[in-house]
């Protein structure tokens, strides 16, 4: 190299600094550096972590990823990346990658008591085949589970759906973002009548004011909080609101901080929706020709089991869903109770910070965006709220409007672009098709090339559902992949143990060993993201694609080629015949069974002897997709080597099918790798950035204005739920919404409400950013953090370890009163990012009815000196 | 049993030394709250304050005001070493004893007489002066200038909290105690050693000698550390070792043949350890 | 009774006291305190929480590690020869382990001497000073979402704060710039510690390193202004003669003085 370290390190801080202060860099500082770096190999990439969805380039040198640059030439983060990001390059090189499947095992031969022994990959399935198939055999497809991703690539994700909806017939397949966008999607869906936000991120760049409710985008969408703050340094009219149940940082940016009770967000919004009818202040040409106003069932439950105590009394649990229209005037009614003294007093708010609040969003000149994550999301009436911010940028006309709407946020990487737009969801298939739908099924079956019938109508167990069957025996088989349930849900401490004293299987597919690998009965090594091609799609809706740049270590591989693996073991006898599914009943089925789809099967050429991996995945047309291939440059495909054809073009082939004309165009495979990620739908090579708004959607015809196309649920009754039906066609709907009781708070055992969360510096359970040594030097653990005055009441001191518990379990975790978070007195806040600090034993499994998403924000928990 | 009994003040006075620096170590490492900190100060079971007093004096020379915990401490340690004979401390604490003892004991069986030779020889008043020079020195320089540089402490402080370059001093000690100078640190140079030595000037506890048992042997001249202070004519006078460089090693009651000496309180009274209660 | 015997050391001291016996005491003394004194002007360190200022630490301090033995998270440690520090005496490397800042202090309630001061509240402890010495370095400079230092700060928000600029280079993004406010700051190394560079780019230097010092002839007028505003009440108080008198011969010397003026 002919350079010496402190030669390189002096040209490359030259470097840098020139190009920090516009002084022109010396073309020898350029070409030292580049001489340094040449057998640097760098390609575009995308980061493993938030919904943000940053580009990154990435070089790799011998095998092994050297670094990491944010891509400046990414329209979401301009070269820019927050902490995790960062270590992008550091995250597969934990010391304790899993490289081998491991099985429990005693006296050489599985035992659900035994200790974990290193397997061949041919013993894993073996022995995952043989348990599959004796509950499969005895109990039907529903006793089969895979608990899914919104981490998955969109092709593992596909290929896992297909597996297990077309393959082995069974819905249970649910993604960890149930937890995290289910109730965006059902107020989307209800809403709109289609998934994903209208607007995208440019919005931030044209509004006047963004309002933060429940979610602390300066932690956790930390590039897109860079955006907003820009604009409020240099756009001076901006204004930036944070509504929050604790101090956080997002507050430092903002005018105005809203700290309320945790539930009565339900109640401010109607609050601002009443302010805005009596002020004026709404739309009325775009509510007449655009909106449908409508309200549903109140007595819907907590998404708790039917006997436990809050469920009681709730008629309506299912049919939690329903909704009809109502008039303007019954809208404004239902809204009268919600005064300001009323809210106030409810939220603990002051009145003053309502009004501003609402004043914003009652300023007819003002655009405003309302950002928000899992503060709504994860609600037991998530889907509610999503709604209710809807009805007042609908009321406002604020919606689909360059600068203007209501922009749902994800928290995983490909939350939207695998899990909901693949569907791996229980009731959903691709391109926001659901099972339960015949036509939906028969397109499936059709893109597929299925018989008629193979396809489940019977919506399946979604993930809190899951785990409850896991206990009830419902749940036999159970295989996690790319997430940590076992960290992950609420109540842990019940799953656990059913997972560990059931007669049950779990499966974990993991790069390293978390909770849910040590609680499985077989881990699986798998290949993480640079290690193999992918694709995910953020929170605007764009598509970005990689390539794959090193090869995994040991025996690991890629989720895909494990699910393809598996299904080498089955044969179309075994699971296209006649299958139990107690408690079916849809039109055109029998009752309580699938039917044989064989015969239908033979007619169109399948031989019953073959196996899932021929019919699902390798098809004749799909070996059109030859590998090597041009696009690859050089890099490298294990999954293809493997298959003997390029396996990942040839699914996004077939699934892209799915979205054409459908509202969900995507663009070729090529397309991908030559973009920095493209918005759909992509039509005619061009992608879109509002959508629902004449000029900038395409499905928007000339003259309309807006057109909420979305086709589900647009047929419902009117006036009340057995009201005659309307077509509400092209429309969206404004709810009404009430404030409901949250499922658990605080009393006199257990006095404080517990919050979950993120802190920036690590994602999710923490199994990749604790690997890297310095995320996990810059917080190497999970804090709770009270006020000051809740401390000292119980003799505590900052740094103190206490005990945390609820009714359902307990932690040990030290005590911050001060730092970054600031909750009120009466809450606590802890991340969930620290397996030696497992919160979510302590969490409710309390649901959203309608979304079936965990409320991890509130529960009631104690604290007492360890 | 012979051997025993000439040295057994000898292991009491190396179990004492070793016991401190134990006791130092687990509340160091442990936290066995016996004995915290080290010989510059410390607490015993937590609540007694100690403290080096020659160290609190060249702090105070330093112009600095000190809080009363290390005062009471010094006060404590002078008061025991007032009663005692100040340089028992050198004899049943210092760490660095145990080293310029193995020259000493080194030097005749291997002959060394190189600085002997040389006529390389300390005066053993040199010590008085670094001691009151030391105070001077604090004031000037701002620090308590013996400890700033003190090999005792230094030695004692590697030994509790993991060794460091400071073992060099001591080893430099003992390379000077072997080959070079006779008498060497603690009997020339070592000014905590000379302060002691004022603190047990008129120590209460303190080494009678028994003129009519005396054969004048020189046994004791030949062991003791600080041989210059036994002066027979003298003795026969007083009755007693009366100089506060004696260390109450106790040496001289071990090796003499017809056990001329006993602990005593200075002022008459029964005999410490009498001969006629353990003789062999 | 006998008289006491006369110790012959004390009778070798007195006798030593010739010319040129004092003589070589004040010349030793002198080098004693020539080389104390070089060795004290080594970098001065981090100290634990309540330490008097470095001088009077350093003066103060007995070197008896009760402190470090205090100390629940081993962040104190005992300098020893070759460390590059005082010898014997207290300092932290917030690098290794910071000062977590316990409320009830038990370094300080362990210090025999006083060298740490009583009854310092943690929150106005002086350990150091945060500097975020590289700013070529630091990713919050460069636009990324770093500010690890800021979120690890125990007084976030007071010690250290963030400034916002907009970020010229993307035109959408802004900088979050982490800014020390040193009278909050104590010093704890929270942010050094956390610091996700190979080499921290903020570290905590001792506050003598990190601080400078306005001179008295200027003031901040929007900082300080209720301190230093005039009274504009009050008559203007005319200059004192005698000064003034002293100042006209001064000038007046300097109107003879031609040397700039003369051809040379």
């Amino acid at each position: 190299m002919g350079q010496t370290r402190r030669e390189f390190v002096k040209t490359a801080v030259a470097a840098s600094v020139a190009t920090g202060i516009g002084i022109p860099v010396s073309a020898g500082a350029r070409e030292k550096v580049a001489e340094l770096h040449k057998d640097w190999k760098w390609d575009k990439s995308v980061c493993r972590f938030c919904g943000v969805g940053c580009g990154i380039m990435m070089a790799t040198k011998d095998g092994r990823v050297v670094s990491v640059k944010g891509d400046p030439e990414s329209p979401v983060n301009r070269g820019l990346n927050c902490i995790k990001g960062y270590f992008n390059a550091k995250i597969m090189y934990g010391e304790d990658r899993l490289t081998k499947p491991l099985l429990r095992m005693k006296d050489g031969r599985y035992d659900k008591k035994g200790r974990f022994a290193p397997v061949s990959w041919e013993q894993a399935f073996d022995v995952m085949e043989a348990k599959f198939k004796e509950y499969y055999g005895k109990h039907g497809p529903s006793s089969v589970a895979i608990f899914g991703s919104g981490q998955y690539t969109i092709d593992e994700g596909y290929a896992a759906v297909k597996f297990m909806k077309a393959g082995v017939r069974s819905n249970n397949i649910d993604p960890n973002a149930r937890h995290c966008m289910a109730s965006a999607v059902a107020g989307f869906i209800q809403t709109f009548g289609i998934d994903e936000p209208p607007g995208c991120y440019d919005d931030i760049e044209l509004t006047d004011a963004v309002v933060s409710w429940g979610a602390n985008m300066a932690e956790c969408h930390p590039i897109l909080w860079s955006r907003v703050t820009d604009r409020k340094l240099t756009h001076p009219k901006t204004k930036v609101v944070n509504l929050t149940t604790f101090g956080n940082r997002t507050s430092d940016i903002a005018d105005l901080e809203i700290i309320f009770e945790p539930q009565t967000d339900l109640a401010i919004m109607n609050f601002i929706a009443r302010h805005m009818i009596e002020k004026g202040a709404i739309d009325k040409k775009f509510i007449d020709d655009h909106c449908v106003f409508a309200t549903g069932p109140t007595d819907i439950g907590y998404g708790l089991p039917a006997d436990h105590p809050r469920e009681q009394g709730q008629k309506m649990r299912g049919k939690a869903g329903a909704h009809w229209t109502i008039t303007f005037e019954e809208f404004k009614k239902a809204l009268e109770p919600y005064t300001a003294d009323y809210v106030s007093k409810l939220s603990k708010v002051p009145k003053k910070q309502l009004v501003e609040l609402a004043d914003l969003y009652s300023d007819r000149k003002r655009k405003i965006i309302s950002f928000w994550t899992m503060g709504f999301n994860q609600h037991t009436r998530g889907t509610w709220v999503n709604e209710q911010i809807y009805a007042i940028h609908l009321l406002g006309g604020k919606m689909s409007t360059p600068g203007s709407g209501a922009f749902s946020l994800t928290g995983q990487p490909s939350a939207c672009g695998t899990a909901r737009e693949v569907g791996t969801f229980a009731h959903r298939l691709p391109s926001d098709m659901v099972v339960a739908n015949a036509g939906h099924r028969a397109k499936s079956e059709k893109l597929w090339h299925l018989p008629p019938k193979t396809l489940n109508p019977k919506v399946g167990t979604h993930a809190v559902k899951m785990m409850r069957e896991l206990r009830s025996g419902g749940v036999r088989f159970f295989w996690a992949q790319v997430t940590n349930p076992f960290q992950d849900f609420a109540n842990a401490n019940e799953w656990v143990k059913a997972a560990r004293e059931g007669d049950n299987f779990i499966v974990v597919s993991d790069a390293y060993p978390t909770v849910s690998a040590k609680v499985a009965d077989l881990v699986l090594p798998a290949a993480m993201i640079y290690e193999k091609w992918g694709a995910y799609g953020n929170a605007e809706r764009r598509t970005q694609h990689w390539r794959q740049q090193v090869k995994a270590p040991g025996e690991a591989k890629a989720d895909i080629w494990q699910t393809m693996e598996f299904s080498k073991r089955f044969k179309l006898k075994e699971v296209w015949g006649e299958q139990p599914l107690p408690g079916l009943k849809a039109a055109g089925f029998a009752d309580g069974k699938l039917p044989d789809v064989l015969p239908e099967a033979k007619k169109m050429g399948y031989d019953p002897e073959q196996t899932l991996y021929d019919v699902l995945f390798a098809r004749a047309e799909y070996k059109k997709y030859a590998w090597p291939d041009p696009i690859a440059n050089g890099h490298p495909n294990d999954v293809a080597e493997d298959a003997g054809f390029f396996v990942q073009k040839a699914l996004w082939a077939e699934y892209r099918e799915f979205g054409l004309g459908n509202g969900h165009d995507l663009a070729d495979f090529d397309t991908y790798h030559r973009v920095r990620g493209l918005r759909w739908p992509v039509v005619n090579g061009r992608e879109t950035q509002w959508r629902f708004k004449e000029g900038y959607d395409p499905y928007v015809k000339p003259g309309k204005g807006y057109d909420f196309y979305g086709k589900a649920l647009k047929k419902i009754p009117s006036g009340s739920l057995k009201g005659e039906k309307t077509d509400v066609s092209g429309r969206a709907k404004i709810f009404f919404r009430p404030y409901a009781e949250p499922a658990e708070s605080p009393d006199k055992d257990y006095d404080l409400w517990l919050c979950t969360g993120r802190v920036l510096e690590h994602w999710h359970s923490g199994s990749m950013t604790k690997r890297v040594p310095e995320l996990n030097r810059a917080v190497p653990y999970a804090v709770c953090w009270m006020h000051p005055d809740d401390a000292k009441k119980r003799g505590l001191a900052r740094n103190d370890e206490v005990v945390l518990e609820s009714r359902r379990g307990k932690v040990r975790v030290r005590v911050d009163t001060e730092g970054r978070n600031r909750p009120p007195i009466g809450l606590v806040f802890v991340p969930w990012f620290d397996e030696n600090v497992l919160i979510n034993k302590l969490t409710l499994d309390a649901t959203c009815p309608i979304s079936k998403e965990t409320d991890y924000k509130k529960c009631a928990v104690r604290v007492r000196k360890a | 049993m012979t051997w025993f009994w000439t040295h057994h003040y000898l292991l009491a006075r190396r179990t004492t030394q070793l016991g401190v620096l134990v006791l130092f170590w687990l509340g160091a490492h442990w936290h066995l709250g016996v004995l915290t900190g080290n010989l510059s100060s410390s607490r015993v079971l937590r609540t007694v304050p100690l403290a080096d007093p020659y160290a609190v004096l060249q702090i105070l020379a330093t112009g600095q005001v000190l809080g009363s915990t290390v005062l009471l401490g010094a006060a404590i340690v002078l008061g025991f070493w007032f009663v005692t004979g100040g340089r028992g401390f050198c004899a049943w604490v210092c760490p660095v004893n145990p080293v310029t003892d193995l020259a000493a004991w080194l030097r005749p069986q291997l002959g060394v007489r190189w600085g002997v030779r040389r006529g390389l020889r300390v005066d053993r008043s040199v010590r008085y002066w670094i001691m009151f020079l030391a105070l001077p020195v604090s004031a000037i320089t701002g620090v308590a200038a013996f400890e700033w540089l003190s090999p005792i402490a230094m030695t004692h402080r590697e030994l509790i909290y993991g060794p460091g370059l400071g073992l060099l001093a001591v080893a430099g000690i003992f390379v000077l105690d072997l080959f070079v100078l006779r008498p060497g640190w603690c009997g020339s140079l070592c000014p905590l050693g000379a302060f002691y030595s004022l603190v047990g000037r008129w120590s209460l506890l303190r080494v009678r000698f028994d003129p009519e048992r005396c054969d004048h042997c020189g046994d004791c001249i030949r062991v003791c550390p600080e041989p210059q202070i036994i002066r027979y004519d003298e003795m026969e006078r007083s009755g007693f070792i009366d100089s506060g460089n004696c260390l109450n090693c106790a040496r001289c009651l071990e090796v003499c043949p017809r056990d001329a000496y006993h602990f005593a309180p200075r002022f008459g009274g029964d005999a410490v350890g009498s001969p006629e209660e353990g003789s062999p | 009774m006998s008289p006491p015997a006369k110790d012959v050391s004390r009778r070798g001291f007195l006798a030593a006291l010739k010319p040129q016996n004092v003589a070589l005491a004040v010349a030793g003394s002198t080098v004693w305190a020539y080389v104390t004194g070089e060795s004290r002007a080594s970098v001065p360190a981090r100290r634990p929480p309540g330490a008097r200022d470095e001088s009077a630490f350093l003066a103060s301090c007995i070197k008896c590690s009760q402190c470090v033995e205090a100390c629940p998270y081993d962040t104190l440690q005992v300098a020893t020869a070759g460390d590059g520090e005082a010898i014997g005496v207290p300092y932290f490397e917030p690098r290794k382990v910071p000062c977590y800042m316990c409320p009830d202090t038990p370094c300080i309630a362990a210090c025999p001497t006083d060298a740490l001061l009583p009854d310092t509240p943690i929150e106005e402890a002086e350990m150091g000073l945060a500097v975020l010495v590289d700013q070529e370095n630091c990713l919050a400079y460069k636009g990324l979402r770093c500010e690890v230092c800021y979120r690890a700060c125990p007084l976030i928000g007071r010690a250290i704060g963030l400034e916002f600029r907009p970020n010229e280079r993307t035109g959408k993004h802004a900088l979050f710039i982490p800014v020390v406010n040193s009278d909050a700051c104590t010093g704890c190394g929270r942010c050094e510690h956390a610091c996700v560079l190979e080499e921290a780019a903020i570290k905590v230097l001792s506050v003598e390193q990190a601080r400078g010092k306005l001179g008295e002839n200027y003031r901040f007028g929007w900082l300080e202004d209720a301190e230093i505003s005039p009274d504009f009440e009050a008559p203007m108080a005319a200059p004192d003669l005698p000064q003034w008198r002293d100042g006209l011969e001064r000038v007046l010397e300097q109107m003879d003085d031609l040397s700039g003026i003369e051809e040379p």
